[in-house]
């Protein structure tokens, strides 16, 4: 069986972003990027699936510019075989990647398609479901454990409530949570060898999708600051100011 | 025009989430029908119809919507959601899982999390883990939306007099099966609907040690959150985890103990209205975001808070 796991380029989950002056959107230049922390869980899990037996062959897929790759790099440097970029100007709307995505999957085959949850960017959570409705794959969502027996998919949710527990048939679409494994650090030698290996690149015309706009981003603002606040020095001083000056309690 | 609201809800009552999202529904403007999707619903529709603002309640009770599946679910929301103008849910899980599919399934995009209507199309919604906001217009005719609880005052839950129409189900996926779930006991407020929320993290070291937190909770009849550090090291489970990727919270009173905070948790808890920090490290960036903060060993501090209250 093979995995197919989508990864995406995004700011290095430590940095915090500043929104531009002209208020079109945030600054993005010379800020460290990285592989979408919930990606990086995706490709664990695919590994270990093929670790185990259970998978054959693991891909990666990365949409948007040719940086990129360097994500598809950290992929396979993870144990990932093989590579696929699909290159565009920007990264594009959710739903334009799930249809990329479900291209993909028409050509690739894969019994179990792994994607984040999140992207820590767009903070979206939409692309796996996404995914999942056009290629008419049941999902399993925010994944903290995977099992297959028998030719189904067990996979254990983290839900509002709880966990939540579903059979999926295959081929079946699973997204990660942040407990769904702890992703392995790449050494030296698997960063060389992920050099060798192979990576397509193609584009959305060569898979057919012509992308559409369905959404507009009109403007980027930073939040509200809160006014700074001040330290207490005892418990006694705590108590007096949330009953007097916060009255919240 | 008319508005679709998908109602949050466990088969025996209407989730508080559910309200929150029909008043952003309500400054949308039009009509609103609310969605009861679920097995042996009878009193969730009955509830639903009297929340404040619901013209219309539609409800589908068969047994394949017990676990409110999203495979199923959505293939029903496809067809019975074509002519609206807006399908809406709160943004929980359960919204979360989906919404997106049922956006796919109409071809249209899905707006996450918004925190503000600007006007029938255009949404405010936090990014980045709420370093930044975005002002977003959507541009397909079906507008499908999560809504974030804490953007959105709830409205009444009573008031309301709707008339509610049966619906028959709509044909099954067969893709998926509910195997089963570990649901969190608790007799505290639920953690995005509570007045006060204390939230423990790596400082608290151990599960048990999460005891001193419940006694000052019960004492403030709070919901008890935690760090995703408190989380991953086992402490407390899933449910309780408050952040970006986890739940996002906006009580009066957020006291958080043992908390660094780092952006991620900032992301789900910096709307709060008065945020205390108890943390031994007087360098700790979660003083930055705090009204009241105490540098203290929160073994000392804590009891005697929860003491002296
Ligand atoms: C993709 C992604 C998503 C994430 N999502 C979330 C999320 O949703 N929510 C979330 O919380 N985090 C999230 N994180 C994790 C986040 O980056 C931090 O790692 C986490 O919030 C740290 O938790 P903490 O503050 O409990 O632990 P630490 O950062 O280790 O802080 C512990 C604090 O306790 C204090 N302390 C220790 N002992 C005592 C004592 N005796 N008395 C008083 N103070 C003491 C220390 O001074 C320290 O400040 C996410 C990270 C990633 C990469
Ligand atoms: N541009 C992209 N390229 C590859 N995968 C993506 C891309 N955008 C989103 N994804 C996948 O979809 C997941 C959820 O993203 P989102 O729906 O944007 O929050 C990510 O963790 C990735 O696995």
């Amino acid at each position: 069986m093979k995995v197919l796991v989508a990864v995406k380029r995004v700011i290095d989950y430590n940095v915090k972003v500043r929104v531009k002056a002209d208020n079109t959107d945030v600054d993005l230049a010379n800020v460290k990027m990285a592989l979408n922390p919930f990606c990086e869980i995706a490709v664990e899990e695919a590994v270990r699936l093929k670790e185990a037996g259970a998978a054959t062959e693991v891909v990666v897929v990365s949409i948007g510019p040719k940086a990129c790759q360097e994500q598809i790099r950290t992929a396979l440097a993870l144990g990932a075989d093989r590579g696929i970029h699909i290159e565009t100007d920007t990264s594009p709307e959710s739903l334009s990647v799930a249809k990329l995505l479900a291209k993909v999957v028409e050509q690739e085959q894969p019994g179990i398609v792994i994607l984040g949850k999140q992207s820590i960017d767009s903070d979206n959570n939409q692309t796996g479901q996404m995914l999942a409705a056009l290629t008419g794959m049941p999902q399993g969502t925010f994944a903290s454990k995977v099992s297959v027996i028998d030719g189904s998919l067990n996979v254990t949710r983290e839900v509002d409530g709880g966990l939540q527990t579903l059979a999926l048939k295959l081929p079946a679409v699973i997204t990660t949570d942040l407990r769904l494994n702890e992703p392995r650090y790449a050494k030296l030698p698997d960063i060389m060898k992920a050099k060798k290996k192979p990576l397509e690149v193609k584009t959305p015309a060569d898979l057919g999708v012509e992308l559409r706009e369905h959404t507009r981003l009109l403007k980027v603002e930073a939040p509200a600051t809160r006014q700074a606040g001040i330290k207490v020095a005892s418990v006694d001083e705590l108590v007096e100011k949330l009953k007097n000056e916060a009255k919240v309690i | 025009m008319a508005i679709l609201v998908i109602a949050e809800h466990d088969n025996s009552s209407l989730k508080g989430a559910t309200l929150n999202t029909l008043a952003s529904a309500a400054q949308i403007g039009g009509d609103i029908h609310l969605l009861v999707a679920g097995s042996g619903c009878e009193a969730v529709a009955q509830e639903a119809a009297k929340a404040e603002g619901v013209g219309r309640v539609l409800c589908v009770d068969a047994p394949i919507y017990e676990h409110q599946l999203a495979e199923d679910v959505a293939l029903l929301v496809a067809e019975c959601g074509r002519d609206y103008s807006h399908i809406l849910a709160p943004a929980t899980t359960n919204g979360k899982n989906l919404m997106p599919r049922i956006a796919a399934l109409l071809d249209v995009a899905q707006i996450s999390d918004i925190t503000a209507v600007e006007n029938e199309n255009t949404y405010r919604r936090p990014i980045y883990a709420g370093n930044a906001i975005a002002t977003v217009q959507a541009l397909d005719p079906i507008q499908v939306i999560t809504v974030r609880g804490t953007g959105f005052d709830p409205v009444s839950a009573s008031g309301g007099n709707a008339e509610v129409q049966m619906l028959s189900a709509a044909s099954a996926a067969g893709l998926s099966r509910f195997v089963g779930e570990e649901l969190a006991q608790s007799d505290r407020p639920e953690l995005t609907a509570a007045r006060v929320v204390v939230s423990g993290g790596r400082g608290l070291g151990s599960g048990e040690n999460f005891a001193i937190l419940e006694k000052l909770a019960d004492k403030l009849g709070a919901a008890v959150g935690a760090s995703r550090a408190a989380v991953d090291s086992g402490f407390v489970p899933n449910d309780m985890q408050v952040g970006q990727t986890g739940k996002i919270v906006a009580p009066e009173l957020y006291i958080a103990v043992g908390i660094s905070g780092a952006i991620q948790h900032l992301a789900g808890m910096k709307d709060s209205k008065v945020i205390v920090a108890i943390n031994k490290d007087e360098e700790a960036p979660i003083f930055q975001v705090a009204d009241y903060g105490l540098v203290a060993d929160l073994f000392d501090a804590v009891p005697e808070l929860e003491q002296k209250l």
